[in-house]
């Protein structure tokens, strides 16, 4: 076990390197680096101003120099204006050494949002409690009602009920988050304003069941489907198992079965579905931050994007990254756990 | 301004869709006649999801060729004069209906709708193939050889998966990076693929026959050079088809996006059925090893990649529809589905009509193609 999480966390480590890698590349590629000059300069600047606000901030030292570090393997040198030698700090809102010192993200700075003028820490962290926040209620909604439908309809393959559920969750996985965002919104805050069709109140006033439910709604109707559909082809494998069929024919009742015998073993595949679901889950919540209007994880990592600020998107795929690698090896862990057979390799 | 009523719009859509009606009549009653010779898509047909699936996916693909007869006004056009007209508008100068309206640049909502069906269309299955020709060409050694090749294929792989799809997609299919040759040179690696999977699939195949391989490969290198100097180059030839940077961008976002999936999909049927005694047998023949994975392991993992693509092209469509959404690479005033409902969506509090046709027929398209998915899965699992 522990030689095997050695490689896990190594691999992570290279995946984690690699992306950040190629991300710092994509962003520092020529015409990004432009939009970011043109963004924090003044109106109608020439290229001349441009290049020497790049050359000023540092966006001209070596690329390997500054990957490293952003990283904390090498010191940040402080920027020193040409006509008096003295150290000027880069941005304003953003305290930085007049040493170089090792800064980086190893160290736990995580640099400077050029966008929104605070330190990247400061953004990110009440973005992501947000975030955080949205993602828990929607697998709280989704994963409940995604395994009681697979449940259900795989308890008795090829009924009535099965059949109708079965088309309500390919229905439900044909509808990504903007189709299904506009058709809620249509119906309940146009036609009936039960809801409200922005979230951008939550971040101030807090969040309510009038401005987070359709929020909520929408990315867990998507996944919805999904889950269910897993749960369903398990349960059916499962209730075909030959122990189930003894447990019936020793004269359990049905559904005594299928909560003491079937259901045990029918969840391992939902768990690992639900676990590499989270990726899939950041990506809609990025799609229904912005739909809605609310001030998370998603909204700052489109913002960041949107104006190539350098250390929030870093940041921003560092987290995501980080969700994604470590999901993926709760649920290898917890399917071993789950699963004997696999425990005993 | 005069306006038709609810009846009047349905009778008209209908009748504009008339192209499409008489093609699904043919090919449906064809297909549906014929059923018994025609193997599994017959068998499809005999079950209710399935035939829904059909008629759905054979809506918008019949949509899709005949959109200039179904259109009746440009759908780029302007006509100032129908700014956010309700469905069923009249327009004064040619006397014929904006059927479902005219959007917040007064164009019309139903021929928008129509013509983004050809974007959709044209797109999300041609990136699907190249995606799978990725997928295929690299899935099948890293099964096959295991060890090295596997490891460092498989970890390129997971690379690109635990990126997150958005900021791919902000990172790659950004206007700037147009400017740069890395578009330029992921399409040259990319559509190099299918004509390297071809050429290795004939080649492994006619060794024993040079006149047959000769032919063959010259098919291969002139369609797949013909292919390969429009879409990377755009520089057709034959000058029939133009391919827009920004369309290749979104072209390989969308290749990338999807190539890891199929990969890991084709190099767990590949570690599957190397294990089967025909594998073992064309072994102990001496075949060479790219003879075994594309004659006897890929026509055999033929069934799981047929559903795969079927969901895949769906799950392309809901990428094309984030993209347009996001406003990456689709121009501004493309009718693509994703496109027009960002656009209506920011005045969804004063007007319904220009978002809920473009939502309902991205909906549509994807459930049409996963029940379709849904059937063969259950028709090939029968068997």
């Amino acid at each position: 076990m522990a030689s095997f999480l050695a490689r896990r966390f190594g691999v992570m480590a290279l995946t984690m390197l690699c992306l950040t890698l190629i991300v710092f590349y994509l962003v520092n590629l020529e015409p990004n680096l432009k939009k970011l000059a043109i963004s924090q300069t003044e109106m109608h600047a020439t290229s001349e101003e441009l290049e020497s606000w790049l050359v000023k901030n540092g966006y001209r030292r070596p690329f390997l120099e500054r990957y490293a570090a952003w990283l904390g393997v090498w010191p940040k040198s402080p920027n020193v204006d040409p006509k008096t030698g003295a150290p000027s700090p880069r941005f304003q809102y953003c305290d930085e050494a007049s040493t170089p010192v090792f800064s980086g993200v190893l160290e736990g700075d995580f640099g400077c949002s050029t966008k929104f003028k605070v330190k990247v820490a400061a953004k990110l962290g009440p973005a992501l409690r947000a975030t955080g926040l949205l993602m828990f209620w929607v697998l709280a909604i989704m994963v409940p009602v995604a395994l009681v439908i697979g449940v259900v309809s795989g308890m008795r393959e090829g009924s009535r009920l099965d059949r109708v559920l079965s088309i309500v969750s390919i229905a439900t996985t044909s509808t990504p988050e903007y189709v299904s965002g506009v058709v809620l919104t249509i119906i309940f805050a146009t036609w009936l304003g039960w809801l409200n069709g922005s979230a951008a109140s939550a971040t101030g006033t807090g969040i309510t069941f009038y401005n987070f439910t359709l929020p909520v709604v929408t990315p867990a109707i998507y996944g919805m489907g999904y889950v269910a559909r897993m749960t369903r082809a398990s349960m059916v494998e499962v209730m075909n198992a030959q122990y189930i069929r003894t447990a019936r024919l020793k004269g359990l009742g049905f559904f005594a079965v299928v909560l003491k015998h079937a259901l045990r073993n029918a969840l391992i595949t939902p768990f690992t579905v639900i676990m590499l679901l989270f990726p899939w889950l950041l990506t809609g919540v990025v799609i229904v931050e912005v739909m809605y209007r609310y001030q998370g994880f998603g909204m700052a990592l489109v913002d960041a994007a949107g104006n190539n600020d350098i250390d929030l998107l870093l940041a921003c795929s560092l987290v995501s990254v980080t969700l994604v690698l470590a999901t993926q090896l709760i649920s290898d862990i917890g399917y071993a756990y789950l699963n004997p057979r696999i425990r005993v390799q | 301004m005069q306006f038709l009523d609810p009846f009047q719009i349905t009778l008209r859509a209908l009748y504009q869709l008339l192209p499409v009606w008489l093609s699904l009549a043919v090919v449906l009653g064809a297909s549906f006649a014929f059923r018994r010779k025609l193997g599994l898509y017959g068998q499809i047909l005999e079950t209710g999801p399935g035939l829904a699936g059909l008629l759905l996916v054979g809506f918008w693909l019949f949509a899709a060729i005949f959109a200039k007869w179904i259109m009746l006004f440009d759908p780029l056009g302007q006509i100032a004069e129908m700014k956010d007209a309700l469905p069923g508008a009249i327009e004064p100068a040619s006397g014929l209906p904006y059927l479902f309206g005219g959007d917040r640049l007064a164009r019309d909502v139903f021929g928008r709708v129509v013509a983004g069906s050809r974007v959709v269309l044209v797109i999300a299955p041609l990136a699907t193939l190249l995606a799978l020709s990725l997928g295929i060409t690299l899935g099948l050694p890293a099964g096959y050889f295991g060890r090295r090749v596997d490891a460092l294929l498989s970890f390129l792989a997971n690379l690109v998966l635990s990126f997150p799809i958005i900021l791919l997609f902000y990172l790659l299919v950004s206007p700037g990076i147009l400017e740069t040759p890395i578009p330029y040179a992921l399409a040259a690696i990319f559509f190099l693929f299918p004509i390297v999977l071809f050429v290795v699939l004939i080649w492994s195949g006619y060794k024993a026959r040079p006149v047959q391989l000769a032919i063959r490969l010259a098919v291969t290198a002139l369609v797949g050079g013909w292919l390969f100097a429009t879409f990377v180059f755009d520089a057709d030839p034959l000058g029939i088809l133009r391919v827009s940077p920004s369309t290749l961008n979104i072209f390989i976002a969308v290749a990338l996006a999807s190539g890891p999936g199929i990969f890991r999909i084709v190099r767990g049927l590949t570690l599957d059925i190397k294990t089967r005694e025909y594998v073992l047998a064309a072994q102990t023949r001496g075949e060479s090893p790219w003879y075994i994975m594309l004659w006897e392991i890929l026509p055999n993992a033929r069934g799981p990649l047929i559903v795969d693509s079927c969901l895949r092209i769906g799950y392309t469509t809901i990428l094309l529809g984030a993209l347009g959404y996001f406003g990456l690479g689709m121009p501004p005033e493309s009718p693509d589905w994703g496109t027009t409902i960002k656009e209506a969506s920011r005045f969804m509090r004063l007007y319904i009509h220009p978002a809920l046709p473009a939502a309902l027929a991205m909906m549509s398209f994807v459930l049409g193609l996963n029940l379709l998915a849904d059937a063969l899965r259950e028709q090939s699992l029968r068997d």
